[in-house]
């Protein structure tokens, strides 16, 4: 076993590259950049594309429908929002490599993460119901009836998780984030006026009515949902991302903030597009703003807005009943993740099954009072959120926890200040919800 | 039994029955006594907290605690490194058992009281992890102790004894103080032991690795998911990373160092002994997915005239890892591949047989540039359990055995 010569030749010819900084040396460094990136791509993309679930889409179909695209100046601002939230829970993520949840418990308790967490099983469930209830209204454009729509779309999702791992379900979400294109090409349909959509996205310009400000409040309430920080840091945990991939972790979080609000942009100069010039200015779901949009936008642009309901209702509907079973796992110390098997986590994956079982299941009684549910998941997702801020800001603070990775002042200030914001636009819409529910556009979700 | 949650928030008297503080804090020297509350740290509001020593103690019961001594015998507060703080160290936080092979989360810990003249020591008997645990933890000052105590007994338990639990500490200075070693943990099995750093941060992952002997450690890092291997190596000094690697099968250590950026691989290579660095280095020239990324350089060989006695004589004087010995490869007199002996035949055969007539039919070899699929294809056609490696003048310069194909086909999957 003795090759002295061979080793001195693969010495001189792995330095050999270095000698010659070509284009082909820079390309292969560049591949490999990308290379790193695209691993790490995925935690933010799909969170913040969750985001637009059905109960967003109604929201922001809704915004459309009413002021037109005098709404859209918010988008700016509301993506920067995004952004801050989702960044701080994607940097603890990667500086402790621990959950939300698993921090919240190490530093605050079981008490508290046990009130946090029943807290969040009570709101996800709320919301879970919300996503089955999109998919019964996508469904009914297409005719199917919801008896049969549900329960296959609650199987399809439980199947995916259930029997996926995390690299195959998350190409899955990836690609279920590729196809809200469906609302690019439904507002292409629209033949909307471009040029006051841009004049209106880049200057804010203020009407203070109370529909408005009840819809502002919606907009913030469906853009920045608590859970999504959750299932954020737990994707980032899951796929081991260290601090020497926060950079592109940063970015996947950038890119996600951002092409979540551009669909977001484009349903609503959909809507004001057709609905709001048409003098439809009530909608009171999503699915119904598809059937308006047939007669005005063709069948095309309706059948796209269906579909691209369909898909981030299922799409939703997986990722947050997943979200939540991680969550209060982690926090009260159950076995949890998908890379483990049903007899591993059984905690894990029954709190999973219960989630879709009973989500779908309301829907598909008769006469369930929805809407009493709905509107009792969207107050307790609005106590939830600022709660759930303040631990956020309080462990990205802890220089033990975070070492280098803590927040900066400059960050710090915008965080606190957003969260103050948060809470006080929280509480007036609480207070618009329980006093006069009919004017709040979150609550818009009835099948 | 107590619980540690009963305890903590106690109110603590002194001998004369005056109120001394609340219990904020119970310490274990690990120094001093592996198990044993030694230290009881009392908040008394805006006065300065007052440290009772375990000899000290004389009664307990939830929710109260009895001095044996004076107020003014007791001594004030002043951290210490050294102590384990049951509250602070232990409960909520992540702990290994290392008996059942897992990470827990600690809800509660189990207290038993030991009489000794006159006084009363607490020692940690095992640590909560189940349902009784977060029921109380829970329940805790807002239901009568009696009334949780009933309904905890009706839950199933779920606890580990003390001695089977393994702290998780990050920091080596701090490690070093509280007299945590790695011993419990290497005597699992790497493969266990990797599943277990799988489930924990980063830093805890490093806190692991660096209180391992290095033979364990690289035990370990091989058994561990691909991007978390190199996620630890690289937080590893050079020359740790070095001698880890140096205990290592070569084309493990190769596939690790080619997925490490250039430059680390590169310093850790001139860490290596300079054998080790040989071999890694020549495997490093064959592309991923070929039979000399699959091979281990490390294998036994004899000439083919040899008797089976004499073999075995030569291979009873050295140290030869047992893995390498599934097959003996034979060599001629110019160093060409003769074959190949599998270890069942040359158990069976006559000590005077020669090499030779033992060697397995077809001559089998391949060389290093063949794609992995044709290996899979000859492993399965053939039956084998190892197959020789070659290179271009037909001399053996490795071989691949059946775990090398398992590892490529599963990744694959």
């Amino acid at each position: 076993m003795n090759w002295p010569t061979i080793t001195d030749r693969i010495r001189a010819a792995r330095r050999q590259p270095q000698a010659e900084p070509g284009l082909r040396q820079r390309l292969r460094t560049w591949r490999r950049r990308l290379g790193v990136f695209l691993a790490v791509l995925g935690p933010g993309l799909i969170t913040s594309n969750v985001d637009n679930d059905a109960g967003g889409i109604a929201t922001y179909s809704q915004a459309g429908a009413q002021f037109g695209y005098a709404l859209l100046w918010t988008l700016l601002p509301l993506t920067l929002l995004l952004y801050i939230g989702e960044e701080m829970c994607a940097r603890m993520g990667v500086a402790t490599g621990k959950g939300l949840s698993d921090l919240i418990r190490e530093e605050f308790g079981f008490r508290s993460t046990f009130f946090v967490m029943l807290a969040g099983l009570l709101v996800d469930l709320g919301n879970t119901i919300a996503e089955f209830a999109g998919v019964a209204a996508g469904a009914g454009v297409f005719g199917v009836s919801k008896y049969i729509a549900v329960p296959l779309a609650a199987l399809l999702v439980w199947v995916l998780v259930v029997r996926g791992t995390y690299s195959r379900v998350e190409k899955v979400f990836l690609a279920a984030c590729a196809f809200y294109v469906a609302y690019v090409l439904s507002a292409l349909f629209a033949k909307p006026d471009w040029t006051t959509a841009v004049h209106q996205t880049l200057v804010p310009s203020f009407h203070f009515t109370t529909p408005y400000l009840v819809m502002l409040i919606g907009l913030v309430g469906t853009t920045v949902a608590p859970w999504q920080f959750f299932y954020l840091q737990a994707g980032e945990v899951e796929k081991r991302i260290g601090p020497r991939q926060y950079r592109h972790a940063r970015t996947d979080v950038l890119l996600g903030s951002i092409t979540s609000m551009a669909v977001v942009f484009f349903i609503i100069v959909c809507t004001a597009a057709t609905l709001h010039v048409a003098g439809i200015t009530n909608i009171t779901n999503a699915g119904q703003a598809a059937m308006a949009l047939k007669p005005l936008a063709g069948r095309w642009a309706a059948g796209l807005f269906a579909f691209g309901l369909l898909n981030a209702s299922l799409f939703s509907a997986s990722v947050l009943p997943l979200s939540t079973a991680h969550v209060i796992c982690e926090g009260l110390g159950f076995e949890a993740g998908i890379d483990q098997k049903v007899s591993e986590a059984p905690i894990f994956y029954g709190l999973y099954t219960g989630l879709i079982v009973v989500g779908a299941g309301i829907i598909l009684i008769p006469k369930a009072p929805l809407f009493k549910i709905l509107l009792l998941s969207q107050v307790a997702n609005g106590v939830w959120l600022p709660v759930v801020l303040i631990f956020i800001l309080l462990l990205i603070n802890r220089k033990d926890l975070m070492g280098e990775l803590t927040n900066g002042p400059v960050f710090n200030f915008i965080a606190w200040t957003t969260s103050v914001v948060m809470v006080i636009v929280t509480l007036i819409w609480i207070y618009l919800s329980v006093v006069q529910p009919g004017a709040s556009p979150g609550l818009l979700l009835l099948p | 039994m107590l619980r540690a949650t009963e305890i903590l928030e106690a109110h603590t008297y002194d001998v004369r029955g005056n109120f001394v503080g609340r219990v904020r804090e119970m310490f274990i020297e690990p120094a001093e006594q592996a198990n044993r509350i030694s230290r009881l740290l009392l908040a008394r509001g805006r006065f300065q907290p007052l440290v009772a020593r375990w000899d000290q103690i004389a009664f307990v019961a939830p929710g109260t605690v009895r001095l044996a001594a004076d107020e003014r015998a007791l001594v004030p507060f002043a951290p210490n490194e050294a102590w384990l703080a049951v509250r602070k160290d232990l409960l909520d936080q992540q702990i290994i058992d290392t008996h059942g092979r897992k990470v827990v989360r600690v809800n509660d810990i189990g207290l038993a009281e030991i009489r000794t003249n006159g006084g009363l020591e607490l020692r940690v008997t095992q640590v909560d992890v189940g349902l009784p645990g977060a029921v109380g933890r829970l329940l805790h000052g807002l239901a009568p102790t009696d009334a949780v105590r009933r309904l905890q007994a009706k839950l199933p338990p779920r606890v580990i004894p003390w001695e089977f639990v393994n702290l998780i500490e990050p920091d080596p200075l701090r490690r070093v103080k509280l007299r945590l070693t790695g011993h419990r943990l290497a005597r699992l099995h790497p493969a266990d032991l990797a599943d277990i750093m799988e489930e924990l941060s980063p830093g805890e992952r490093e806190g692991i690795i660096a209180s391992l002997d290095k033979q364990t450690a690289a035990g370990v890092i091989s058994e561990l998911d691909r991007r978390l291997q190199t996620q630890v190596l690289e937080k590893l000094t050079p020359e740790r990373a070095a001698d880890i690697l140096e205990e290592m099968p070569p084309d493990e250590a190769a596939h690790l160092l080619a997925r490490l950026s250039p430059e680390t691989s590169e310093e850790l290579l001139d860490e290596l002994s300079r054998e080790d660095a040989r071999d890694v280095t020549h495997l490093l020239q064959f592309g991923e997915g070929t039979a000399g990324w699959m091979m281990n350089t490390d294998f036994v060989f004899v000439g083919e005239d040899a008797s089976r006695l004499e073999v075995m004589n030569w291979i009873r004087s050295r140290d030869i890892p047992t893995d390498q010995l599934d097959t003996v490869v034979l060599i001629d007199a110019h160093a060409i591949f003769a074959g190949v002996v599998p270890i069942g035949r040359l158990l069976l055969a006559a000590d005077e047989r020669a090499m030779r007539e033992l060697r397995s039919e077809p001559l089998l070899s391949t060389t290093s540039g063949t794609g992995e699929r044709d290996i899979f294809e000859l492993f399965d056609k053939y039956n084998l359990r190892s197959l020789a490696v070659v290179d271009e003048d037909d001399r053996p310069i490795g071989v691949i055995t059946v775990d090398d194909v398992v590892g490529r086909l599963r990744h694959k999957l």
